[in-house]
C-alpha cells in the first residue's frame, strides 16, 4: 500500500469536508426533525418532500441545481459575491454538496429518535415549569441523542462517499477539492493507476469500518447509561 | 382551592361540555375510562386548549376564550402525577426530583427537597438512575418531583392504576400526607370508588364528556350499592390487634372485630362488603360467624330497591345491605338495635 502526498491531501480533505458538513447540518437537522415531529403547521408535507428530495434525486442533478444557485448569476452566488466569498470550485462548495445529499439521512434518524420520545415526558416537563425551549433543550435534545449519533454517522459516511454533486459544484482539483472518491475516479481513468486506486479503496473501507464501529460503541454506551 | 370550569371541546365525534364549580382541598374526578376525565385535567393544566369557555382557579383566570387568555402550562403552576410515573429516563432520581424545583421562582419555593425526600422515604434512592426502580418507588419519585415544583394545585391522573393492589394502598398514605403536610390541594382522578373514598372529600362525576354532578365518595358508594357487584365497601382502618388462636382481635366501637387475615404490628386498612354483614333482631345465641356486634341503626337509605343500614357503635359506622322485605320483617328502623354477624374471613386486608 502506497499513498502519494496528493492522496494524503485527498484523505484529509475528505475528512474535513465530511466533518464540517456533519457539524453544520446537525443543528439544522435537529430543528427540522423537531418541526416535523412536534409541530403542526401548513406546508408540513411540502417540507417533508423537500427534505427527502435529495434522497431520490440523482446527486448530479443536485450538484447542477447547486451550481445554478451558487453560480455567478444565481441568487446565492451573487449574495456570496457581494460578501466577498468565493464559493464554487472550493472545498466549501463540496461541504454544501455533501450536506445537501446527506441531510435527509440525518433528519430521518433524528426523527426516528424523537418519535420514540414519550409525549407525556414533555407534558411533565411543561407542567413542572419548563417553557417549550427549556423542554426542548433539557428533555428532547438529550433523548434524541442516539438518533443524532446514528444520523451523524450515516451522514458522515455518505459525505465521505459523495461524488456526483461534488464534482459538479467543487470540481476535481487535486489538493483543493479532490476528495477520496474523486481521486479514485482519476486513478481509474488512467491505465497505470490501479494500485493507487486500490490503496485509496482500502482507506475508504477502513474509514467506513471505523465509523460503524464508533457508532456501535457510542450507541451501546448510551444504552447502558439509560439503564443505570 | 376553588375551581370554576365551564368549557367545551370537540374531539372528532366526541364532544365535551363540562361545567362545575367545586371547592375543597381534596377533590376527586370520578368516571369510567373514556368519559373525558383526562381531557378535563389536561384542559385545567394547560396541556390541551378547550375550544371555548373559561377556567378559573382561586380567582385567577387560566383560560378564557372570551378574553383570549390561555396561560401556558409552565405558568399555571399545576403539577401532574401521571399513571406511569413518567420520570425522565436520561436523569437520575435526584435530578428528576429537582427538575421542577430548579425552575420554580425563589419566592414560591416553600417546600424544601430535604423535607419531601424524608416524607416520601427516598433517601436511599437519591443516587440511583430511574431505570431500575420498582413501580412504587417510581411513583413516589414522581410524586416528590411534582410536589417539589411547589405547585398551587397537584393533579394526580390515575396515579395508582399501574400499581398492583397491595402497593396501591401503600402509596395512598403518601399521597394524602404530602398534600396535608405541605398544604397543596389536589385533584385526584380515578375510576375506582375505593380510591375515591380514601382520597377525596368532594367528587366531580364525569360521564360521556359531561360533569354529571358534584358529590361525596360516600354518597356515590351509597347510590351505587345495589348495582355494584360487591355492594357498599366499608373501609376500616383498624389497629392495635391482639393475636389469639390464629385470629386477630381488633377493637372497634363497643366490641372487637375478629379478623382472620390481620397483623399485630401497626394499622391495617380493611375492606368489608355491605353484603357480608347479616343482621339479627335478637342475639342468635350460637352462630359460626366469629363477630357478633350489638349496634344501633343510625340511618337507612335506599339504593335501587335495596336498603342500606348504617350501623353505629360508639361513633364508628358500618354500612350493611338488606333487601326491602327483610327490613320490614325485622322491623328495622333508625334508632332500633340490631346484632350484626360478620365472618372473620369477610374482612379483606388491603395494605
Amino acid at each position: 500500500m502506497n499513498l502519494s502526498p496528493q492522496d494524503i491531501t485527498a484523505i484529509g480533505l475528505s475528512m474535513k469536508i465530511a466533518v464540517t458538513a456533519t457539524i453544520l447540518s446537525l443543528p439544522i437537522g435537529f430543528a427540522t426533525a423537531w418541526l416535523m415531529v412536534f409541530r403542526n403547521f401548513r406546508g408540513k408535507v411540502l417540507l417533508e418532500v423537500l427534505v427527502n428530495l435529495p434522497l431520490t434525486l440523482p446527486p448530479v442533478v443536485i450538484g447542477y441545481l447547486l451550481l445554478l444557485f451558487f453560480g455567478k448569476n444565481g441568487w446565492g452566488g451573487s449574495l456570496l459575491k457581494s460578501a466577498g466569498i468565493s464559493f464554487i470550485f472550493t472545498w466549501k462548495a463540496a461541504v454544501v454538496a455533501s450536506a445537501t445529499v446527506g441531510f435527509p439521512l440525518l433528519v430521518r434518524s433524528i426523527r426516528l429518535g424523537m418519535e420514540s420520545i414519550d409525549r407525556q415526558l414533555l407534558q411533565a416537563s411543561r407542567s413542572l415549569g419548563a417553557p417549550w425551549y427549556d423542554t426542548l433543550a433539557t428533555v428532547v435534545l438529550p433523548l434524541s441523542f442516539r438518533g443524532m449519533v446514528a444520523g451523524s454517522s450515516l451522514m458522515f459516511a455518505r459525505s465521505l462517499g459523495e461524488f456526483g454533486a461534488t464534482i459538479i459544484v467543487a470540481g476535481n482539483i487535486p489538493g483543493v477539492t479532490q476528495t477520496i472518491p474523486l481521486a479514485i475516479y482519476d486513478y481509474a481513468s488512467s491505465p497505470t493507476g490501479t494500485a493507487m486506486a486500490l490503496s485509496l479503496c482500502a482507506v475508504s473501507v477502513a474509514l467506513s469500518v471505523v465509523i460503524l464501529l464508533l457508532h456501535e460503541v457510542i450507541g451501546n454506551k448510551l444504552e447502558h447509561r439509560n439503564d443505570a | 382551592m376553588k375551581l370554576q370550569i365551564n368549557i367545551g371541546k370537540r374531539l372528532g365525534s366526541f364532544s365535551l361540555n363540562m361545567e362545575a364549580t367545586v371547592s375543597g382541598e381534596r377533590i376527586g374526578i370520578f368516571g369510567a375510562s373514556g368519559s373525558g376525565k383526562t381531557t378535563l385535567v389536561h384542559a385545567i393544566s394547560g396541556l390541551t386548549a378547550p375550544d371555548s369557555g373559561e377556567i378559573t382557579l382561586d380567582g385567577a383566570c387560566l383560560f378564557s376564550s372570551r378574553k383570549g387568555v390561555n396561560l401556558a402550562p409552565e405558568k399555571r403552576r399545576i403539577a401532574i402525577v401521571f399513571q406511569h410515573a413518567r420520570l425522565f429516563p436520561h436523569l437520575g432520581v435526584k435530578a428528576n426530583l429537582l427538575f421542577g424545583y430548579r425552575r420554580c421562582r425563589p419566592e414560591h419555593r416553600k417546600i424544601r427537597p430535604e423535607s419531601i425526600i424524608k416524607v416520601l422515604n427516598l433517601e436511599h434512592l437519591q443516587g440511583r438512575g430511574v431505570g431500575n426502580l420498582s413501580g412504587g418507588e417510581k411513583q413516589r419519585v414522581a410524586l416528590g418531583r411534582a410536589v417539589l415544583a411547589n405547585p398551587r394545585l397537584l393533579v394526580m391522573d390515575e396515579p395508582l392504576s399501574a400499581l398492583d393492589d397491595s402497593l396501591r394502598f401503600q402509596i395512598i398514605p403518601y399521597l394524602r400526607s404530602v398534600s396535608e403536610k405541605f398544604g397543596i390541594p389536589y385533584l385526584f382522578i380515578s375510576h375506582s370508588l375505593t380510591e375515591m373514598q380514601l382520597m377525596a372529600d368532594n367528587v366531580l362525576v364525569v360521564a360521556d364528556g359531561n360533569i354529571t354532578g358534584v358529590s361525596t365518595p360516600d354518597e356515590l358508594a351509597r347510590t351505587g350499592m345495589a348495582r355494584s357487584p360487591r355492594g357498599y365497601l366499608n373501609l376500616l382502618r383498624l389497629g392495635s390487634a391482639i393475636s389469639h388462636d390464629g385470629l386477630f382481635h381488633y377493637p372497634w366501637g363497643d366490641g372487637t372485630f375478629i379478623v382472620s387475615d390481620g397483623r399485630t404490628n401497626g394499622d391495617s386498612l380493611f375492606e368489608l362488603s355491605s353484603r357480608d354483614i347479616i343482621l339479627f333482631k335478637k342475639h342468635p345465641e350460637a352462630v359460626s360467624a366469629r363477630n357478633m356486634l350489638e349496634c344501633r341503626v343510625a340511618e337507612m337509605f335506599d339504593s335501587d330497591g335495596r336498603k342500606g343500614v348504617v350501623l353505629e357503635s360508639r361513633g364508628q359506622r358500618l354500612v350493611a345491605e338488606i333487601v326491602h322485605s327483610a327490613a320490614v320483617e325485622l322491623g328495622i328502623n333508625p334508632g332500633s338495635t340490631v346484632f350484626a354477624a360478620i365472618k372473620a374471613s369477610a374482612f379483606r386486608r388491603l395494605d
